[in-house]
């Protein structure tokens, strides 16, 4: 049945006929075109799709279509009228979109908000922004932007004198569309004509599986067109990440290792598959023994889920150096403990979503993605295609933390657009999504640490069981990731640590920010607190005394330069002394409410562990005198487009405004590599700069001017100048090149590393950045609750190439780690929506300082370092030290829920 | 899957005389529990009964309309013994499902952590479900009858809930505990008011959430603290053994948990009514 409705959409009327229960979402995004409204959930849960209806905000995904008759419904469409509003300018100053996900439904949100009240409080902001969810900015910048305070803000990027780019904030330069909803995202753009796609997904964690007569199926269901499963699969039906362990089907194989892994696909027509009730797909159930614990996994009764992994054990990693045992045996004093870490889910708020065509014989992928050349090479050998008859063209991402680094809708719709010769569309619902799509290893870790009566560190001994899940995705580079982290940047001599990535029939594990430090770290900086405990030193005067210092040898053997570890401790000192004193003021009379202080640090290696991690950027100068920049380093939302133009516009010595920017494609990007590893900044930039000096000397050449010489563009001609001379050359006299350019590089940047042997020794990384951090919190001892003050945060990032850009890395790494530490555990079968798994809300993140520590990297472009990454791995072991200063509690399995502080403080009290 | 969005109360309860319906409100239940399916159910939408808004009194009760929102509540001119039924109103999911979503709705919905239910319970409130052949009030208290189970019958609409004079005495106070600051399930919640008359406790009603399949009134407790003096409050609550509760473990807290911090937000539901201001026990 179908209703007539007429209503207004941001002023104008329309008319539609719908189904009377179609979510007003949908109503806005497939029936009028407006996909400025997200869909995160399609339960209440994450707000993205909030929009105002007859003065109210709602979430459309809740409001039956039945109740627009004659309401005014405002979108993130309507909020700009030609140019700009106010409040959509203060979110580019101050960098308050980062994906761009849930910036309309915050926006939308923000306005209503100011309608009623032009000043708004802190907490009028929260109160009004708590019901949507981002997952990137750690909402201190929304505060912000919606009170317009005045803190660092960007500037307009044309603005930006030449050569002044690098160190300069200039606003994000594809920032415009992410505050008008006007950037495209995985679910935003579908051919008219394209299937829609529905994914068969085991329901068991383990079991054994005969599809039946999907043809009678496909009879039964008008608008199916065809069902496909493994059979159908043209090439290797097997994909990851790591390609010598490559392990994972597109579509399962008779038997499925993991609940939510995908067993067949329905292609069909868009309303007959929005329409269709899975459970009545032919397929048959036959349950194995599961294990869902290392422990469990690893017992000689539980067969290996991959042939040749005895054990289970997907592979380890492994460093050492000197003599642990006799360094701790002989040590003044030691600290040993263990912990477990969970289940964390990225919970972008963006769950995947692409569509596929073939253009020609060329499949044509448009998804979401951080890894275009992967997902292209993936694709390819899974549908028996050569690579170049792949097309990836990455859609804005919103949200991927390492979790869409892995292909997982790519193989699915490529599959049917070349089976069917139809686009095939496909939008992960957030369950699917949660069920299907990697997590942070859980971790399970043991560490003893000892220190001389000085308190120095003698040794460590760490090791760690890392849940991979069922397949390999990126468990190899965890295993290998963490031996080299776990001493956390101090000096260790004695040292050996060992991680292993153990398969279960649990979700598969793969990359989310960090590939296992953060946990490893969890266990490192909460045993130093008990170190400087038993040693009766200054938890952070230990830190500083034992920080790596330039020349220092790392536990691999690399000796360091450019170390900023001991700066950014020491900017923590002045705060840290204030907040001390105001923890002792605040205990001093007793109560409920304890107050702690916490520190800790991280240290971290920039792009591919020992392995070569090379990235291409091309630049050229085009006929009509514009500077275009092939950036093939997907932004998602971390400020790559910006950042690797900025370092390029300096490296060639023209202004910012003089660029236009060619976004991943790889039929017009080289290859930047993969989003992931804190590489973009480094490596990607470093091939700008590279490329960026490459095209400037060809134009100096040409010219033959000096390097002194500045160039320009105007009205079409290149101009040189050097002292008095000025030299004009007409671009469009000149003969373009096969590209189209008359003047271009291409420069590719592989950092020097080297592999690592058996002891783990050797150069895994050109380049480390550092930090340490500074929580506040109180904890409430009868409730096990714990409520943060105030982080600060000092980063050593080398150089700042964009400082907004690096405050909203920091902010939002902060909020995640937040997360780690207080709330996220992701049990699978259980948590599979956002009510039930909790991501911080805009009232859960306190204010955070920053403070930029600017060590030049030697190898580093300009001198930067990484940065993405970095900025989570101190939160959490900073929070669980604040609340031990605090309750003398320590925790032994995180996320450190009231339940687990208060039953810990009770064990405590028991002991006492 | 059929469709109707009746006009009038008489018109839904002749629909509803038929054949079963799944009601339709705020759509913040409704929807969710789809799980990305499409919807099957017969679907009866409410959204058109004007007599179904806003809030009226008698001289006997405070009638809520089984349509009025919970942005509606915060902003009825409600005595202040509905304080923790606002308290609550603030604490549901986010402003834009406090928008749409029915106080009703929730009560409907039956879930152990019901945000409304202590409140109500503490309230003394009735729910009034009318069908084709007349009207009836139930006490909340038996109305709910477990996890997603009410007594509703299926030719019968929730079309009101009210709450008795009597129990509008008094100040109140309200306590959620979750782990994060908005958009959370609560890991327990108490509800208590307190009526104080000449320095005793005159009338005491107190209800705790998510520490059982349904909210529970904690009678024991009322008992014990009816003449009290308020000093006395905090000692009698920390002495009582809250056999009312049957917490379990689930991901959000464990059952010993639950029981312990129950105890605690008990006491601080009071101290609130009381007129002492403590902080609430959702994590900020």
């Amino acid at each position: 049945m179908k209703l007539s409705l007429s209503f207004a959409v941001n002023g104008a009327l329309v008319e539609a006929e719908v189904s009377p229960l179609q979510r007003l979402s949908s109503v806005l995004r497939d029936e009028l075109g407006l996909t400025g409204t997200k869909v995160g959930c399609d339960a209440g849960d994450c707000g993205a799709c909030s929009v105002v209806v007859d003065g109210k905000v709602v979430c459309a995904c809740l409001v039956p279509a039945a109740n627009l008759e004659g309401a005014q419904v405002r979108t993130v469409e309507g909020l700009s009228n030609g140019a700009l509003s106010a409040l959509q300018e203060s979110f580019l100053r101050h960098g308050a979109a980062q994906c761009g996900i849930c910036t309309p439904g915050i926006l939308v949100s923000a306005a209503a908000l100011l309608e009623q009240n032009a000043s708004p409080t802190e907490d009028e902001v929260k109160d009004a922004l708590g019901g949507v969810l981002c997952r990137c900015t750690g909402y201190r910048k929304i505060i912000d932007a919606v009170m317009d305070a005045n803190r660092r803000a960007g500037v307009e990027p044309g603005l930006v004198k030449r050569g002044e780019a690098v160190g300069a904030s200039p606003i994000r330069l594809d920032g415009a569309r992410k505050v008008t909803g006007a950037e495209v995202f995985g679910a935003d753009e579908r051919p008219a004509d394209a299937l829609s796609v529905a994914v068969v997904r085991s329901p068991h964690w383990h079991a054994e599986f005969e599809i039946g007569d999907v043809d009678a199926f496909v009879a039964a269901h008008p608008g199916v067109v065809a069902v496909f499963t493994a059979a159908d699969i043209p090439g290797e039906n097997r994909f990851g990440v790591i390609p010598p362990f490559a392990d994972q089907p597109a579509l399962a194989e008779g038997r499925a290792r993991f609940r939510g892994e995908a067993v067949a696909l329905i292609a069909g027509e868009r309303a007959a598959i929005d329409l269709l009730d899975l459970g009545d797909f032919p397929v048959s159930w036959h349950p194995l023994p599961h294990a869902l614990s290392p422990s469990e996994a690893k017992r000689e009764d539980f067969a290996p889920l991959h042939e040749g992994r005895a054990g289970n054990l997907l592979t380890k990693g492994f460093v050492e150096c000197g003599d642990p045992e006799a360094a701790l045996a002989a040590s003044h004093v030691t600290a040993s403990a263990s912990i477990e870490t969970s289940y964390v889910e990225h919970a972008y708020i963006e769950p995947e979503a692409g569509y596929a065509v073939m253009e020609g014989d060329t499949l044509v992928i448009k998804a979401c993605t951080q890894a275009p050349y992967m997902d292209r090479d993936d694709t390819a050998r899974i549908l028996g295609l050569p690579p170049e008859k792949v097309r990836i063209v990455p859609l804005a991402t919103g949200g991927g933390f390492g979790s869409k680094l892995d292909i997982s809708l790519q193989p699915l719709v490529g599959l049917v657009a070349m089976r069917t010769g139809r686009p095939a569309a496909l939008v992960y619902s957030r369950g699917d999504s949660m069920r299907s799509t990697t997590k942070r290893h859980p971790a399970s870790m043991r560490a003893t640490i000892g220190a001389d009566e000085n308190g120095h560190i003698t040794g460590m001994v760490f090791e760690g069981d890392f849940n991979t899940g069922a397949y390999a995705s990126w468990g190899p580079t965890v295993a290998n990731r963490v031996p080299v982290h776990a001493s956390g940047p101090y000096r260790t001599p004695h040292y050996r640590a060992e991680g292993r990535a153990i398969h279960t029939n649990g979700p598969i594990s793969g990359a989310f920010r960090g590939f296992g430090v953060p946990q490893a770290t969890i266990m490192q900086e909460t045993l130093y607190d008990r170190l400087a405990e038993k040693l009766g030193r200054d938890r952070l005067q230990l830190r500083i005394d034992n920080a790596y210092v330039d020349g220092d040898r790392t536990t691999c053997g690399q000796r360091l330069a450019g170390v900023g570890i001991k700066q950014c401790l020491e900017a923590l000192q002045p705060g840290w002394e204030r907040a001390l004193l105001e923890a002792q003021a605040a205990n001093a009379a007793g109560g409920k409410i304890r107050r702690g202080v916490g520190v800790a640090s991280c240290w971290y290696g920039c792009g591919n562990t020992a392995l070569p991690n090379p990235s291409t950027i091309r630049v050229g100068i085009s006929p009509a005198g514009r500077v275009v920049l092939h950036q093939g380093a997907v932004d998602i939302g971390q400020g790559s487009n910006t950042v690797v133009t900025q370092i390029c516009a300096d490296a060639l010595g023209l202004p910012l405004s003089a660029f236009e920017l060619l976004c991943g494609d790889t039929s017009i990007t080289p290859d930047a590599g993969k989003t992931s590893a804190s590489r973009q900044t480094f490596i990607s930039g470093k091939a700008a700069q590279k490329a960026g000096q490459a095209l400037r000397e060809k134009i100096l050449r040409f010219a033959n001017v000096s390097e002194a010489a500045e160039i320009g563009l105007e009205d079409g001609f290149l101009t040189v100048r050097e002292g008095e001379a000025l030299r004009r050359i007409a671009l469009n006299d000149m003969k373009p090149d096969a590209l189209g350019y008359v003047f271009s590089a291409q420069e590719t940047y592989d950092p020097p590393t080297t592999a690592l042997d058996e002891k783990g020794q050797g150069v895994p990384y050109a380049v480390y950045g550092y930090g340490a951090q500074l929580v506040e919190l109180e904890v409430d001892i009868t409730l096990g609750t714990v409520k943060l003050l105030r982080i600060v945060a000092a980063h050593d990032i080398g150089r700042a190439i964009n400082p907004l850009l690096v405050e909203g890395q920091i902010e939002g790494g902060i909020a995640q780690g937040i997360g780690l530490a207080l709330m996220e555990e992701y049990v699978p079968g259980r948590t599979e929506n956002l009510h039930d798994y909790l991501i911080p809300t805009i009232g859960d993140v306190p204010p955070i300082e920053t403070i930029l520590v600017e060590v030049p990297d030697p190898e580093g472009p300009f001198g930067a370092k990484g940065l993405g990454e970095h900025v989570l791995i101190p939160t959490a072991p900073a929070i669980l030290n604040a609340i031990r200063h605090a309750t003398g509690i320590a925790i032994g399995k995180v996320p450190a829920t009231p339940s687990r502080v208060l039953a810990a403080i009770r064990e405590r009290e028991g002991e006492a | 899957m059929d469709y109707a969005r009746p006009t009038t109360l008489e018109e839904a309860l002749e629909l509803m005389r038929s054949r079963p319906w799944t009601v339709l409100a705020g759509g913040t239940d409704f929807y969710p529990a789809l799980g990305g399916g499409p919807v099957k159910a017969d679907v009866l939408d409410i959204n058109s009964l004007r007599e179904l808004k806003g809030f009226s009194r008698s001289d006997s009760h405070i009638v809520i309309g089984a349509r009025m929102s919970w942005s509606e509540l915060l902003e009825a001119p409600l005595p202040p013994v509905f304080d923790m039924l606002k308290q609550a109103a603030r604490d549901v999911g986010s402003v834009q499902i406090q928008n749409v979503g029915t106080v009703a709705g929730n009560l409907c919905n039956a879930s152990p952590a019901a945000d409304g239910v202590p409140p109500l319970l503490a309230l003394d409130a009735e729910v009034t479900l009318t069908s084709h052949a007349g009207k009836r009030h139930v006490p909340l208290s038996r109305f709910i009858l477990g996890n997603r189970k009410t007594m509703r019958e299926a030719d019968e609409l929730v079309t009101a809930i009210r709450v008795p004079m009597a129990a509008c005495e008094g100040r109140s106070g309200f306590v959620k505990l979750g782990a994060r600051r908005y958009l959370v399930i609560s890991i327990a919640m108490a509800a208590a008011r307190l009526v104080l008359d000449s320095g005793r406790v005159r009338g005491v009603a107190i209800a705790v959430g998510s520490c059982s399949a349904v909210a529970r009134r904690l009678a024991g407790l009322e008992a014990v603290l009816a003449g009290a003096s308020p000093d006395a409050v905090p000692a009698l609550v920390a002495a009582y053994g809250f056999p009312e509760l049957a917490p379990i473990d689930d991901v959000r807290g464990t059952a010993s948990y639950r029981r312990e911090a129950a105890r605690e937000i008990v006491a601080r539901a009071l101290a609130q009514a009381a007129g002492e201001v403590l902080g609430g026990g959702i994590a900020a």
